[in-house]
Parts: C-alpha cells; structure tokens; sequence
C-alpha cells in the first residue's frame, strides 16, 4: 500500500519533531515504572494503577493550569491554586451540609468565587503591571485567610452522599476523577496544540512585545490564563471535597508548588513560550508514581519531600543541557 | 595631548577602521562627527579600552601607551560618558560619585562624612547645582550627566568624551550643560564631543574631525568651516547599489495625519500616503523616525492629531486596531520586536492573520502550512523547513519572516522600520526589490531609514525629521543627500 507508506513518511517527521522535546522526559517516566513494577509486587495491579491516577487527577488538573499560565511567560506563576482549592472544599462543604438540594447552589458558589480570583489575578497583573508571583502569594494569603475565617480553622461541614460520586464512583471500571482529569488534560492539550488561543499563549511568553506589535491583545489572553488557572483549581477543590466529603482549610496546601514542579519537569521553561501539555501530563505522573511507590515500599512520609525535590532539581539540569 | 595613529579594527565581514589617525590638542573641545557606522564609537570604545584594536598605537601627553581594558583607560585620565548613562538610579549622587572606590574607616565602615565633604567640593568646584541627598533617579537626565560628569572628574579624569550627551535635553538644560563644558576647558580638560547636531559643533567646538565609512575625512578648525563644508564632508558617498526603478502612479490616499501630536516627542506631523507609493522618512538618531511610525501605529500613546485611512477617519489606539485598520508594522528592533526567536518559522509567519486561517477558533493546520510555505517560497527565505526555530536563521532571514508576517493579512499600509539594519548586501537588495513590489501590487508603503542611500534610492517621496518636525518634505527624484542632511541637522536652508 504506497499511500500507507508515504502517509506514515510523512507521518513519522512531524512526530519525531513534536516528541523530541519530551522525549528524555517520556523515557525517564517509562524507566520509573519499571523500576517501580520490579520493587513493589503491587504495582502493575490495576486497583493500584487507578489508585496512582485517582490521586493524580486533582494535582493533574491544577497542572492544566497552572502550563497555561507559566507558558504565557514575563514572569507568570500562578501561586494562589493551592488556597483556591482549600477555599473551594470550605464553602462547598459548607454551603452543602449533607443536603442534596444544596449542590447546585454551592457548585456555582464556588465557581464564581474562582472566577472573582482570577479575574483579580489577571486585572493586578495586566492593568495595573505588578508581578505576577508576588501578586497570587497575596491572593493566595488573602484566599487562604478567608477559608480560616470561614472554617474558624477546623474541617467543616459535609458532602451528600450523591455529590461523591464526582470521586468514587465509575464509569465502567475507570474512576470518574480520572476521566475527568483526562478530559481536562485532552481540552488543554487541543487548545494549546490547535487554536488561536493557544497560539497566542506561545506568543505571548515567547516575547510579549512581538505579540503585542503583531495586533495580539496581549492582555486580555494573559487574563484568560489566570482565569482559566482559578477555575480548574476550583474543579480540582470540587473532587477534593468529594473524596474527603469535609471542607477542610488546609487540604489544598502546598499544592501550588507541586503543580509548579509537576509543569517544569513536563519541560515547560519558567520563561515562557516554550514546552506544553504533554510534558506536563508526565511531570503529574512522575510525582504521583513517586509518592505511590513510595508508599508502597514503607519510605516514611517525613522523606516524601527530599525525594520529590531532587527529582525536580535533576529535571532542571536536564534542561539546562539543551 | 591625545594622538591615535594608524588605528585598524575589523569585525567580521566589515573594516570598521580604516588607517584612523586622530589628535586633540590639550584644552579643547573637539567634535567627532559621522553618519551612522562612520566609526566614531568603535574609535571612542578603543580609547576607553573597551575594544583592542587591531594595529595601531596610542599616545598621551607624547607617550606611547597601551590601552588594553577599562581600568586602564581610567588610569590614563580618560573618562567616557555614554548617552545611557551609567548611574544607580536608587543611590544619591554622593554614592554614585564614590561608587566603588568609597572612603572608607578604619574596620571597613562607609565613612559618609567625608565622602559628603569631598563631593560638596568636587560640585562646589565645577559650580553643578545638584542636590546630593535625593536618589538620582529622581533627578532632571541633565542633572544626572552632571553627576557623570563629577564621577569622571573625581577620577582625574583629563580627557572627557562625551557621546550625543545633548539627545535627551530640553534647551535649557543644553545651556547649562554647555557653560559646563566651557568651565571644563577654561580648567584644562580635553573634551571630545560626539554629536549630530550643527549648531552645537559650532557653538562650543574648537575643531571637527569627520568620519565616514571607518576613515577620517579630515580635521577642521569650525571657524573656517562652512555648515555647508562640513555636511559635504560627512556623505560625499556614491550611489553604487542598484535599486528597482520606481513606477508610482500615485493612487488613492490611503493615509492621512494632521497635527499628531506626542509631547515632548511628536509636534504637529502632518503627512499622507498613497496607494502604489514608497514614502521614505529619514532624520538622525532621535529626530523621531521611530516614534512616528510607532505613534501612528499605535504602539505609543499619542496626545492629539487626527489619522485617516482610506478616508476614513480612525483612532487607533493599540496595535491591534492598527491590524484591523489594514496597517502592519516590521519594527526596527528585529530580535526584541519583530520575530519571537524561540518559534518556529512558520508560528511566526502566522502569527498576524492567524484568526483569518482559523475556523471558530480552531487554526486549520494543512491551510496554515501552505500559507507558510507560500511566504518562504516567496520571500526566499533560507530555512531548513517550517518547524525550524527563527533563532536559528540569519538576521536577513530573520527580517524576512518579520515581514512575511503582514503579506498574508489584508494590510493596505505597510510600515518598515530601518528595514535592512544589520543584514547583508544580498537579504537588502532582496528587500528592496520586495518593497517595491509590493507597491506596485497597491500597497502604501512606508520606510524609515537612516541610511541616506536606501532613502534616496527607493522612494517616491521624503519627509526629513529633525527634533520631532518634519522639516521637509521631498520628492524621490531630484532630492540629493546634501539637502537631506541640511534639513535632518537643523539647518537653515
């Protein structure tokens, strides 16, 4: 079949050109999973590979995230995701307690407060030029502050049994967050890879000023990208609360930085314009395949974070090479 | 006091300096003057040690010195006070006089004291009225180059050269930055005096040297020098490239400004563009060349004036209302405004009508690809393929993709800035013939240029600038250099 031959010529370039850049990271993925399936018994089980991505999915989502803001680059972090979430669990949890007819409610609640966050995030960092990590530690300390208040400091409230199904329930026999995290990662991967929108994130990390003299609003995409941050954090902040079916304000915390180091080992350059979605997909599976294995080998949890800092520390020399 | 002999530099592909004999008598206020490239800030950094040369020798007061770095330079008496000045804008100016050689006490504490003892006497001496307690960043750019100028003295410094130091000053500030320079001169310091301006040079030089094209023109006393004279000495350049022949027919007006005005910046621009026409706009270093464009493209704010397109009257206010207008801009500053240099040749190529090959947001991959391969074949743009990153390839190249970016839009008004800075000779002729082109396919084309060659030989029309006027305006035949440079320096003609 000569059209079969010359379609998978064709092919075969275009992604060698795409993988390259992920690849070393996609190989040291594949050699941890063979490690890990040679020292725990339990590890190639399916329970435990659902398990591994059940957990995954919130900080997978945040990641989605938290790529699109450190791609639109001059400096773009989104610190305030991980209160985001704890605030989400809070009023979510607080505002439902235990009743069926309160879900909606407080599903819309908890939207527009992120949508508030974001659209504040954005408009600091646009209108009024601060930067941006030292404007979403504010709004992460604000954000953070404000679930205390709300919780005076304890796990609050609760979930209806219904509304748990978002984190235990399943389709077929794959858990409902993990769809959901795969189908937020497919959208995120589709926009970045092929819209206008994506484009012009690439453009504006790239050099902001190029975009700017090419007729980008640069503004009002870099708003886009704070928002778009807020909301998935607060997605991910509605499976959280689901699983735990408690509002507590200390859920979220810290995971900001851990979706910061799942997007630089995924390769995305803290300068912007450059990496994507997948890398970032296996920056998230790397960290989860860690903690699980890990856990699976009886490491204590107080050492959880010295391995978990040098791998990200090892993927940044790696990209210092290129 | 200062003699520089047989001075050769090459960088590569170009002779920056050519045999380059220079001397400045003791006590003098000497001005080195020269088109852009002309040599005169490779021949200063040589002196300053911030560049080796590559023969040539160098003596002060007589003796033969050897001027290998900065430090050096300084410990000749030799201080250079660039245009960006080189000031700590959050320190005062009793710091940055003393930056880096501060008075210190036994124990290594500041001794503040007397470094404000010392420095209220170093201005008390050279009568500069500066206030030494604010940051300096607070402080009027005259003021600071007074500073500059305190720093280089505190340093001994015997021979002072000063680099277009009048650019960014309001009259006034000229006027007493001059009676500065003369108090200079009555107590003994050479200066050499980088500057554009006429009226300057024969206000307060003794002497002129000339540059051009890396060589020395010669050296005159100014008051033997006629404005005339000197410009003749500055361009006497002959027309050896071979541009396309123009063919305007003068179409419809598809740009109008009246009294665009940008304070400090812009004063009451008036000019028009047709259809079918190259309209070149000339000036020196900070006659507003740049800012116009920028202004009417909307990348700078503007205070007052009124644009028409195509008749119709706009406002545009950002570079994206430029876009929608039908106007694109190939900035000057390539590599920092014109192509993101971590994207691909093609990304970049698209990236200004990307929403006209994009259905409901979604950018249509196999019409993008052809479009790009369209532009490359083109515009001959030497890539290793499409994917390939703009970094990679060569400034001409690089410029290529810059203006690739606007064909595939619906621009009616093209705006080069400086559209062949840096590149070689084959990528400019290119360009120009590409240029031309696209008038003739209707477009309004306009081109800001300093190099007076590029000027006169592709457009249709000229408007000269000078101090943020237009001083002139005219026709592409029949203008000459000489009266181009008359108008850019100012001078009454």
């Amino acid at each position: 079949m000569p059209g079969l031959g010359a379609g998978l010529s064709a092919f075969w370039p275009r992604l060698r050109t795409r993988a390259k850049p992920v690849f070393s990271i996609y190989t040291a993925f594949l050699l941890l999973v063979i490690i890990a399936s040679f020292l725990s018994p339990t590890f190639l089980l399916r329970t435990n590979i659902f398990n591994v991505l059940r957990q995954a999915s919130a900080l997978g989502i945040l990641s989605v995230g938290m790529t699109f803001v450190i791609l639109s680059g001059n400096g773009g972090v989104d610190l305030s995701v991980g209160a985001v979430v704890s605030l989400t669990t809070c009023l979510a949890a607080g505002i439902m307690m235990n009743q069926s007819s309160m879900v909606l409610p407080a599903v819309l609640a908890v939207m527009g407060v992120g949508l508030l966050i974001g659209l504040f995030n954005g408009t600091m960092i646009t209108r009024f030029k601060t930067d941006p990590f030292i404007t979403t530690l504010g709004t992460m300390t604000v954000t953070q502050g404000l679930a205390m208040y709300y919780t005076k400091g304890a796990p609050f409230g609760g979930t209806p049994p219904g509304f748990r199904m978002i984190a235990e329930g399943y389709v077929g026999f794959v858990p409902v967050p993990v769809i959901i995290f795969l189908a937020v990662f497919a959208i995120g991967l589709f926009v970045l890879r092929q819209t206008v929108f994506g484009r012009y994130i690439y453009a504006i990390g790239g050099n902001q000023e190029v975009a700017r003299l090419s007729g980008i609003r640069v503004n009002r995409y870099k708003m886009a990208v704070y928002v778009i941050s807020s909301m998935l954090a607060v997605l991910a902040g509605l499976i959280m609360v689901a699983r735990v079916s408690i509002g507590d304000p200390k859920l979220g915390y810290g995971f900001e930085l851990d979706a910061i180091a799942a997007t630089i080992i995924g390769g995305t350059s803290f300068a912007g314009g450059v990496g994507g979605m997948a890398g970032t997909i296996v920056g998230v599976m790397i960290i989860a395949v860690m903690n699980n294995l890990l856990n699976l080998l009886n490491v204590s949890p107080f050492l959880h974070g010295v391995v978990k800092g040098l791998i990200i520390l090892v993927a940044i020399i790696m990209q210092r090479k290129k | 006091m200062l003699e520089m002999l047989g001075i050769n530099k090459s960088f590569p592909g170009v002779k920056a300096l050519d045999d380059v004999t220079f001397a400045v008598r003791r006590g003098e206020v000497h001005a080195l003057v020269g088109g852009n490239g002309a040599g005169k800030s490779t021949l200063m950094k040589i002196l300053a040690g911030a560049t080796l040369p590559d023969s040539g020798e160098i003596s002060i007061r007589g003796e033969k010195v050897s001027i290998t770095d900065p430090e050096t330079a300084r410990k000749l008496g030799i201080a250079i006070i660039y245009q960006e000045l080189n000031l700590v804008p959050v320190l005062n100016a009793v710091e940055n006089v003393f930056l880096g050689c501060e008075i210190r006490k036994k124990g290594g504490l500041l001794d503040k004291a007397a470094m404000e003892k010392a420095a209220a006497g170093l201005f008390r001496r050279l009568e500069l009225k500066v206030s030494l307690k604010e940051p300096v960043g607070n402080l009027s750019v005259a003021q600071q180059q007074m500073i500059e100028i305190a720093k280089a003295l505190h340093l001994n410094a015997e021979i002072l050269v000063m680099d277009e130091p009048t650019a960014a000053l309001t009259d006034h500030d000229i006027d007493t930055l001059f009676d500065i320079v003369l108090r200079l001169k009555e107590k003994g310091v050479t200066i050499i005096y980088i500057s554009h301006r006429l009226e300057e040079i024969y206000r307060i030089c003794d002497r002129v040297t000339v540059m051009r094209d890396g060589k020395i023109v010669g050296t005159r006393d100014t008051d033997k020098l006629s404005q005339q004279e000197l410009i003749r000495m500055m361009i006497n350049r002959d027309l050896t490239q071979v541009f396309p022949a123009s063919a305007c027919s003068g179409g419809r007006e598809v740009l109008r400004i009246e009294n665009l005005t940008r304070k400090g910046v812009l004063h009451n621009i008036n000019l028009r563009v047709c259809a079918g026409e190259v309209v070149g706009i000339t000036g020196l270093v900070g006659s507003g060349r740049t800012e116009l464009v920028r202004a009417i493209y909307g990348a700078d704010p503007v205070d007052s004036g009124t644009v028409w397109i195509d008749g119709e009257k706009v406002s545009i206010k950002s570079p994206h209302c430029a876009v929608r207008c039908g106007v694109g801009f190939v900035p000057e500053d390539r590599k920092e405004q014109g192509v993101i240099l971590r994207m691909a040749v093609k990304d970049n190529m698209t990236l200004a009508c990307l929403p006209l090959i994009a259905r409901s947001g979604v950018v249509n991959d196999r019409q993008e690809r052809r479009q790009a391969l369209q532009l490359v074949e083109k515009l001959n743009v030497k890539t290793s393929g499409l994917t390939q990153l703009v970094g990679n390839l060569s400034g001409g190249n690089q410029q290529k993709v810059a203006l690739a970016k606007w064909l595939a839009t619906n621009a009616k008004l093209l705006i080069f800035d400086e559209p062949t800075r840096g590149i070689d000779v084959g990528a400019k002729t290119e360009i120009y013939s590409f240029l031309r082109e696209l008038a003739r396919e209707g477009l309004a084309v306009i081109m800001v240029s300093s190099d007076l060659l590029e000027i006169l030989g592709l457009s249709d029309r000229i408007y000269v600038m000078y101090n943020g006027t237009i001083t002139g305006e005219l026709p592409g035949t029949g203008a000459c250099q000489e009266k181009i440079m008359s108008l850019a320096m100012g001078a009454a003609i």
